[in-house]
This record gives C-alpha cells, structure tokens and sequence, in this order.
C-alpha cells in the first residue's frame, strides 16, 4: 500500500494525471483506491464481479478497512445502507439481476438521506436467461429519488464514481448517487485513462454534515416523534410524509450545481446547432459519434449530445436543443426507449423525434443503423 | 455518548416537553437500572400506541429496561406492530425494511467498529416474527453464519399481527388465521434450535410473565454479543387483538401455554459464553 494523504478534493481531481491504458473495472479500483472509502460490500453477478474482486484486493491491501461478501443484492444493499447510517462512507456496485434483486432498497437510501455511492454495471435482464450488455434497469431506476449519472467510458467512470462522493455528501445533497455504465464495453475493455496520483485521497467522510441524525448514540437519541405518522389517517401524517418525499426531489435539484462544480455540464455537445442531433447516453454516445463522423463526411448536418446526468435530468438545456434542430435521433441500448421518453417528456414539439433505433440482447449497435436512420430522415 | 450531548440549554428549558425534561433528569443512561426499578426512572418508551393487553408492547418495555448499556445502544427494528412503538423510543433506532433488519445491523456493528474501535457500541435488532422466521429469515441466519457481535430479539406473536392477523411461520401447527383458512399445515419453527445450529454463542426463549428472567436474557445476549458471536432471544408475545382474547388474560395465556408445555423456555449457553458471564459475575462481586 501507497502511504496517502488526503487533500482538498478539487487539489485530487486537478492535480497531475498519469494515462494507464485499463479496463473499466480497473478504473473503478483506481477510483476507490483514492476515494478514502472505509467500508465496501460485495456480491457477484456478471458484468460486475471483476470490480469488487479489485475493491476487494485494495482492502487486502489496506485502502479500505471493511470489506465482506453479502448474502444477495438485497441484503448487501440493506448492510450499506446500515453502515451508512452509522455514518461511513460505503462503496458497492451491482446489474442487472442484482439492481432489480435489491430493488426495494433504493427508494429507501433516498428517503434515510443516505450518501452512498453504487456502481451499476448494466446488463440485461431475464428471462430468458442473459448476461449480456443492455440498459433496462436504468428505465426502473429513474423515479428511485437516487441520483443517476451514465459513463461513456472507463474515463467518465472514474472520474464520476470519484466525485460521486464529494456530490453525495454536500449536506444540502445527501443522497445516494449511482454512477451507471454498460457492461462489458466499457468494463471489459482498456481504454486510457488518466488519473491522479496514488499518494492523494478524497477527505474524509464527515458523519455530522449529515442533515438526519447518524446513528450512532453520540448525538440526542431523543424520540422522533410524540405520535407515529405511520398508519395514522390525518392530515398531519399526510404532509409529514409529503414534504419529506419533496425535500428529497430537492435535494436532487440541489445537486445540479455540484454536478457542474465537478463533472462540467449535465451534457456535452458537438455541432450543437447541426440540423440533426443524435442524443444519448452511455456507450450510445461513442456509437453515434461514430455515425456523425461517417454522416458529415456524407455532407449530412449532424451533432451529437452526451446527458451524463440523468437524474436530475437536463431539461431545460434538452428543450432548448430539441426546438433548434429539425431532427432529434435517440439510439438506445435497451428495448424500452427510456431516454427517448425523458427528451419527450421536456421537448415542446415530440414529432421530430426518432425512437431509436434500439438496440438489445446483448448486439454492439453498428454505427450503420444510426446512420440509416440519419439517411432516412433526411429525405 | 455521554450524558450531557443531550443536556437542555437554561433558556429552552421551559418550552421542552414535559417527557424529555424527564428523560434529562431522570432517565436510565450511565445508570444502572432494571426492570426491578421501573416506575423510579423515566422509562425509554413514550405513550406507545399499541393495543391494550398486547404482549409485544410490555415485552418492549421490559426489554428497554434491560439494556445493559442504552446509552450506547444502537435498536434495529422492522415493519410491524413494534414499528408504531419505536418512533417514541428514546434509544437511536432505524426501521428500514421488512425482513432487511439483520443485514442492516451488520453494516451498522460494522461501521461502528471501525469508527469507535475502543468503545462499546451495542447493536439490537428487534422484530417481529414474520420478520425474522419468514421475509428475513435468510438475512437472520446469514448474520449468525458470519458471526456478527448483533443480538437480534425476536418478539414472538405468533402471527403477522400488523397486517391482520396472518399465518406465520413461528404459528402453531393447526392454528386457523388468515391465510391459513383451513389452520396451518406445518408445525412452529424451532428457531431457538436452528439460532445454536447456526453459531449463536447465547440463545433464550423468555417471556413477560417471568420478567426477571427475561431480564436475564436480554443482559446476557447483549454482553455476549458484544465479546464473542451473535445471540439470539425469543420473547413470547402474545397478541390479545388478533387472536380474540380478552387484554387482560395475556399473562395468563403464556402461563397456560407454557404449562402445558406449548411454548417452552429454553437456554442454551455455549461454553465461550458460559466462561464470559462466570468472569464477569466473578467481576460483579
Ligand atoms: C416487503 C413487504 N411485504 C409485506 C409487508 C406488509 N407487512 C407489514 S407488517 C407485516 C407483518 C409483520 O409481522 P411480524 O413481523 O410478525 O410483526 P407483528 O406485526 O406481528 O409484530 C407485513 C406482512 C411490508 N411492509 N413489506
Ligand atoms: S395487533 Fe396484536 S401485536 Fe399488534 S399492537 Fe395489537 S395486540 Fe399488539
Ligand atoms: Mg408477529
């Protein structure tokens, strides 16, 4: 083990970067190796295990303190969320099968205020059987209250689960952030990416910037209430719960500004005024910057928008993009269109844009049949 | 903690409620108080809102008043009757899940350990029986395999009380309730058995008739959980409401089965266990 220091997290994030050429489950070691993380959970499932194996091995090493194998998704969600309560800052990841085994969990991380960070390494879901790439589980995952940024690629995967961190614990923030990628194309693979030295950490996790009391018996353990709001028929029970569930929305929002401190803007865009904007996120995005490059040199006016977050969700910046463009193309790695959905759910006028194409079962999507749908539409 | 993180500021003092001002002055922390003084402390429940006559809210008292260390302990509960109690419960308590109390207390001992290495942090998890034997049973006994330092008290009503009055696992073979029209087709789980099966250094089944000794339980499956292994207490609750007997027969009902040997007190002591609490008598005198 590397002797670290921890410094201020801007001075981690600017300071100078090394490029390693690594896969993105690697570049998820190499971020929780600086992440000051005390405590991690794991459990196995397919295109994710490789990534705890390497937390694993940094807490043999001695970055992390804690580490163990949980009994199934739900339960390692439960553990996580009980040693975030007790005020440590947690690290886990799952997929698939696993975000939808621990499903119930993550409405509760939101509503407790729970700071945890969670990689998902996505993958799709049964039946029939798969263990293949695809983004399904993040359409279940939208209205969690959690929030939710998507990595292009093994970069944006270190860089986001990293600063998830500093986002999940702003006091005024406080929930959960889970940091999305599909499976196998980018944690299966080597990239390069640049990251920090070895001998910086995050600061560490401060457990009374909490805005809910941390359970710990070491702050008034005095009784939350004269009268249980559960089960009560009143009006006072009603707007407990209301409000509460509001100011986790809010939170979210509050996140906005943290997320641009950090990662930059909620989107990034190429050729932002072209008259045919190809939208996504994930791996959708390198396959449809490809389809531009093929789609300029063909004299077709195509840009290209990255969301990186999707919750919060951009809106505002996505209505003013979709009212210039003339066409809006949405590739997606799953059957459902669930990004197509959110852009139409903001967009003023929803006829200019395309639903996919889609691609699922675990196919890479040729960067052809964005560009057919390019051709297509510009006739 | 120590007593005065929750001391009152003068100018407040006039505008705290009446129960917390007694709590300051006179409840059970950095005390040692029992079962055998309630009524001369100010007890950890509030004005619960549980049924008359209900087994499961005396047992929660007595079991707050047995704490060994409630200033430094840390309730994990679950859904169920007992969750309406505990938002007045003036221990740190967290009601999650139905059935994830166990693998919640383990991410709390756990982190506990690791943020206060040199002091004494008591995890409790307290629940119903549908949310032990059923919905949680495998978040129970993976706790128990992985030797977690958690007491976990199972309050045994025989039913799913909160939800109207279902089958559960811990009811007796031949019991007719809901989901169970035709009365249950298996027997009682023998969780007591299972909990030694599994690696539990301290098991008990206690109830509130005899309250000393379930004092005695709940004493013994804190301090040994907190030196060696997971432990395991099973409190007869029985529910007045949901099995149509009058509030003020329960006592009665638990001696009745009890004598009739239905429902058994059991203790089993593991030699590591035996060892620790001659030790720590011996320390006593
Ligand atoms: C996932 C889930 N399933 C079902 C329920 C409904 N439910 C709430 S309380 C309860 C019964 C609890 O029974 P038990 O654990 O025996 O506690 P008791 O109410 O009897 O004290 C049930 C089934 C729930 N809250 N969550
Ligand atoms: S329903 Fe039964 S267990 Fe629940 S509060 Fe009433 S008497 Fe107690
Ligand atoms: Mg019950």
């Amino acid at each position: 083990m590397i002797e670290q220091r921890a410094v201020e997290p801007a001075q981690l994030f600017e300071a100078k970067k090394e490029s390693q050429f690594i896969t993105g489950s690697e570049a998820i070691r190499e971020a929780i190796r600086r992440a000051n993380v005390e405590m991690a959970i794991s459990y196995p499932i397919t295109p994710q295990s490789e990534s705890m194996h390497l937390v694993g091995d940094l807490f043999a090493e001695g970055y992390i303190k804690e580490y163990f194998r949980g009994e199934n998704e739900f339960a390692v969600m439960s553990s996580v969320a009980g040693a975030a309560m007790a005020g440590v800052r947690v690290f886990t990841a799952t997929g698939g099968p696993g975000t939808l085994r621990a499903f119930e969990a993550f409405p509760t991380w939101a509503g407790a205020r729970l700071p945890i960070v969670c990689a998902f390494m996505t993958r799709g879901v049964n039946s029939p059987l798969t263990i293949q790439p695809d983004t399904i589980e993040m359409a279940y995952m939208l209205d969690t209250g959690i929030i939710m940024l998507h990595a292009e690629t093994a970069q944006d995967l270190y860089d986001m689960i990293l600063r998830a961190f500093i986002i999940a614990e702003q006091t005024e923030v406080h929930i959960p952030v889970g940091v999305f990628t599909d499976g196998f194309f980018v944690t299966h693979t080597r990239d390069k990416v640049k990251i920090a030295p070895a001998d910086m950490k995050l600061p560490p996790y401060d457990p009374y910037s909490s805005p809910v009391p941390v359970m710990d018996m070491e702050n008034v353990p005095f009784r939350q209430m004269r009268d249980p709001f559960v089960m009560k028929s009143n009006y006072v029970s009603y707007a407990a719960h209301a409000s509460w569930q509001q100011e986790v929305m809010a939170a979210a929002e509050r996140a906005r500004k943290y997320i641009k401190q950090y990662i930059g803007e909620l989107i990034e865009t190429e050729y932002p005024d072209a008259d045919i904007l190809l939208i996504g996120s994930g791996t959708a995005v390198s396959q449809s910057r490809e389809a531009m490059a093929y789609a300029r040199s063909e004299g077709f006016n195509v840009g290209l928008v990255k969301i990186k977050s999707i919750r919060p969700f951009p809106a505002q910046e996505i209505r003013e993009l979709v009212k210039r463009a003339k066409v809006v193309i949405v590739p997606e790695f799953n059957r459902v269109g669930w990004l197509a959905r959110e852009i139409k759910s903001v967009a003023e006028d929803t006829t200019k844009i395309v639903v996919g194409p889609h691609v699922f079962g675990g196919m890479t999507m040729p960067p052809g049949m964005i560009l057919d749908e390019i051709r297509r539409t510009s006739v | 903690m120590k007593k005065n993180i929750f001391q009152i500021s003068p100018s407040f003092y006039d505008v705290m409620p009446a129960e917390y001002r007694e709590l300051v002055e006179n409840g059970p922390f950095e005390k040692k108080v029992g079962v055998s003084d309630l009524g001369a402390f100010k007890e950890l429940s509030e004005e619960h809102p549980l049924c008359a006559g209900c087994g499961l809210a005396l047992s929660l008292r007595l079991i707050l008043a047995s704490l060994p260390n409630p200033e430094d302990t840390i309730i994990v509960g679950s859904t169920g009757c007992s969750a309406i109690a505990f938002p007045q419960v003036a221990v740190q308590n967290i009601h999650s899940l139905f059935g994830n109390q166990n693998a919640i207390a383990s991410g709390v001992k756990r982190a506990l350990t690791l943020r206060f290495p040199d002091k004494i942090k008591d995890v409790v998890v307290i629940a119903g029986d549908g949310a032990t034997v059923d919905i949680g049973l495998d978040m129970v006994m993976q706790s128990w395999f992985r030797q977690e330092r958690i007491t976990t008290i199972m309050l045994d009503n025989e039913a799913y009380a909160n939800t109207g009055g279902q089958e559960s696992g811990m009811s007796q073979e031949g019991a007719v309730l809901h989901m169970a029209p035709k009365g249950k087709t298996f027997p009682k789980v023998s969780l007591p058995e299972l909990a030694r099966a599994s690696g539990c250094v301290y098991v008990a089944a206690v109830n509130p008739a005899k309250p000393k000794k379930l004092e005695k339980a709940i004493v013994r499956g804190v301090l040994a959980a907190r030196e060696l292994g997971p432990t395991y207490i099973q409190v007869f609750t029985p529910c007045p409401t949901n099995y149509k007997f009058k509030p003020n027969e329960t006592i009665e009902k638990i001696k009745m089965r009890v004598k009739e040997g239905t429902y058994e007190t059991t203790e089993f002591i593991s030699a590591e266990a035996q060892e620790l609490f001659a030790r720590l008598e011996e320390g006593k005198k």
